[in-house]
């Protein structure tokens, strides 16, 4: 279980991340949303290790994040960041491979492949594997790199907007994928979305952050209704049942 | 596979070199000149290797591939220390005398000043590049005006012995340097086989690395020190040629085009292997030693250095 206790961050006496204390629910997908500078990000990064908070802990099983061994946290928790740049020239197949790097230490087995090969097939990505990553398009690479973190095969997964770049289809794909890891493989999963009707339908927990500040935190049936979206949002969100999933209409071309 | 025809290829090439200048025109006195030569060849094989292995290293821990630690003025430490110290402590003193502590300071020196330069520029990618150079490039002039200021002061007969300390070159070998300078890169060697899996993780950047477990400050801390270590093994022992690691790196990354350290830093050392001697050869045998490889190579590797900046420019604007 991740327990986050009062995590506060502040860039240039700006603070960021505000006294958030949340607990994630192992085996579950959980959304983090927010408007944009709401401090999601710093929030991931100072969960995986990427940043250090200036107070609060982290916690995994009940022992802080900065004690874990880098190499044992790296086969437990696993991160992908909302933008990712590489100065490196890789195939697909490369870079998934890395993802063994915690159990490998570079030199892959018959089993590391097995799991690279997995990962690659559940992002569509089999017959562009010698391709090189920038030969591909946003959506292609983004994919790779989503199939990195699933070969690192981490009871938790942690990812920061992957939908970004995605057209429609690969969207609800990877969603899909991420509900199959849930429910079937017993994984957990911790999402930045950027759309909130992702989170209203493929999430069981919805976390919500505004200025820093954690404003809602509850089931996903408590938070998608037009009083709380109003709260993190400051807009009025009509919420409309289809097939039994609730779907935010954000869109309104009556009123300015 | 492909990749290590190149290497076999890169290493013939390297053992023609040494062949070449090991034995053409040695008519004189085989036993007189050959072990003289090979002095020289084992010089340039440890400093191509060692710049290299340092270049290499650095670049990849900086994520960028135009930045070197001689460029960043890694290298001009070694003279600022060697002028401090006949500054304030002369020729006579202990400092100068007993070569190992004098070689043992100029290496803490650029170390600590390695470790600051990472600490205040490349720390949280927030310079960009081109700034990061000018800065480079502020930092060198300033120590070399330090240097000759000194130098100036310095007693005219001091400043010759100052002067031959400094000007060392491949016919200058310091050869009493040559056996600590072996031991020196060995270790290195010896340490990177250890980290070489660890680097080409590193090439992912410092998010990725750390999300695949590796203990980036450590690793990155003692990547510093090695590559100042190398650096200043390679200046003690021939003097600084600025834009050659620049140059040995480029050349391998093109050639290569892979991400593994290990074929990486192989491929640059046998380019440089192969520069240096048969660059050497050139300057003896049919240049007549009217100049030195170090003016050739700074010349050529400047050159190569404007047109990667060019490119460089051209692919961020
Ligand atoms: N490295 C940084 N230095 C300074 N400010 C930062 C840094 N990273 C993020 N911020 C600021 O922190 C705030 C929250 O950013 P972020 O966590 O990326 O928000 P979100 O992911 O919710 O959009 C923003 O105002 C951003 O400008
Ligand atoms: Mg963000």
């Amino acid at each position: 279980m991740i327990e986050i206790k009062g995590l506060t961050k502040q860039f240039n006496k700006k603070t960021v991340v505000d006294d958030v204390s949340v607990s994630i629910q192992p085996g579950t997908i959980t959304s983090f949303i927010g408007p944009n500078g709401a401090g999601k990000s710093t929030l991931l990064s100072m969960v995986s290790r990427l940043l250090d908070a200036d107070t609060g802990e982290v916690l995994l099983d009940k022992n802080n994040v900065k004690k874990w061994k880098s190499t044992e946290f790296a086969k437990r928790v696993s991160i992908l960041r909302q933008a990712n740049f590489l100065n490196v020239r890789l195939t697909v197949r490369e870079l998934v491979s890395f993802g063994r790097y915690p159990y490998s230490k570079g030199r892959l087995t018959a089993e590391d492949n097995k799991f690279v090969e997995q990962a690659m097939e559940y992002m569509n990505l089999m017959d562009m594997q010698d391709q090189f990553l920038d030969e591909l398009s946003g959506g292609q690479k983004q994919r790779a790199f989503i199939a990195m973190v699933i070969a690192q095969d981490t009871d938790y997964i942690l990812l920061d907007e992957p939908l970004n770049n995605l057209d429609m289809k690969h969207s609800v794909q990877i969603m899909k994928i991420l509900r199959k890891l849930v429910n079937e493989l017993g994984r957990t999963v911790v999402i930045v979305l950027h759309d909130i009707n992702f989170a209203s339908v493929y999430s069981d927990n919805i976390v919500a952050l505004k200025d820093g500040k954690l404003v809602k935190n509850g089931p996903t049936n408590e938070i998608i209704n037009p009083e709380a979206l109003r709260e993190i949002y400051d807009m009025d969100i009509p919420v409309q049942e289809q097939n039994g999933c609730r779907i935010c209409v954000y869109f309104n071309s009556q009123t300015p | 596979m492909r990749n290590r025809t190149k290497i076999i290829f890169l290493f013939i090439l390297a053992v023609i070199s040494i062949l070449l200048y090991g034995f053409y025109d040695i008519k004189g006195g085989f036993d007189y000149a050959f072990p003289r030569r090979m002095i020289r060849v084992a010089a340039m094989i440890i400093t191509g290797v060692a710049i290299s292995y340092a270049t290499v290293v650095f670049q990849t821990i900086t994520q960028n591939r135009i930045l070197t630690p001689s460029v960043m003025g890694i290298g001009s430490m070694y003279e600022v220390v060697q002028t401090v110290i006949y500054f304030f402590a002369g020729s006579m003193s202990i400092w100068i005398i007993n070569k190992y502590l004098n070689f043992g300071v100029a290496l803490v020196a650029m170390v600590i000043f390695a470790l600051l330069l990472y600490r205040f520029l490349f720390r949280a990618d927030k310079y960009p590049i081109f700034l990061l150079l000018l800065i480079g490039m502020i930092i060198g002039t300033l120590l070399g005006s330090l240097v000759s200021f000194m130098q100036v002061l310095i007693d005219p007969v001091e400043y010759l012995g100052l002067q031959s300390l400094l000007f060392a070159s491949f016919s200058k070998v310091k050869a009493e340097l040559l056996y600590i300078a072996m031991g020196i890169v060995l270790l290195s060697l010896i340490y990177g086989s250890f980290i070489m899996k660890k680097l080409d993780v590193m090439s992912l950047g410092r998010e990725n690395a750390i999300n695949l477990g590796i203990n980036y400050d450590r690793l990155v801390m003692n990547i510093l020190i090695l590559s100042s270590v190398l650096i200043a093994t390679s200046t003690a022992l021939v003097g600084s040629i600025t834009f050659f690691g620049l140059i040995v790196a480029n050349l391998s990354y093109q050639f290569f085009s892979t991400y593994r350290h290990s074929i990486l830093i192989i491929g640059a050392s046998l380019f440089s292997i192969t520069a240096l001697v048969g660059g050497q050869f050139i300057v003896e045998h049919i240049l007549e030693l009217r100049t030195t490889i170090s003016v050739i190579i700074n010349f050529v590797g400047g050159i190569y250095f404007i047109y990667l900046l060019l490119r460089e420019s051209r692919s961020t604007a």
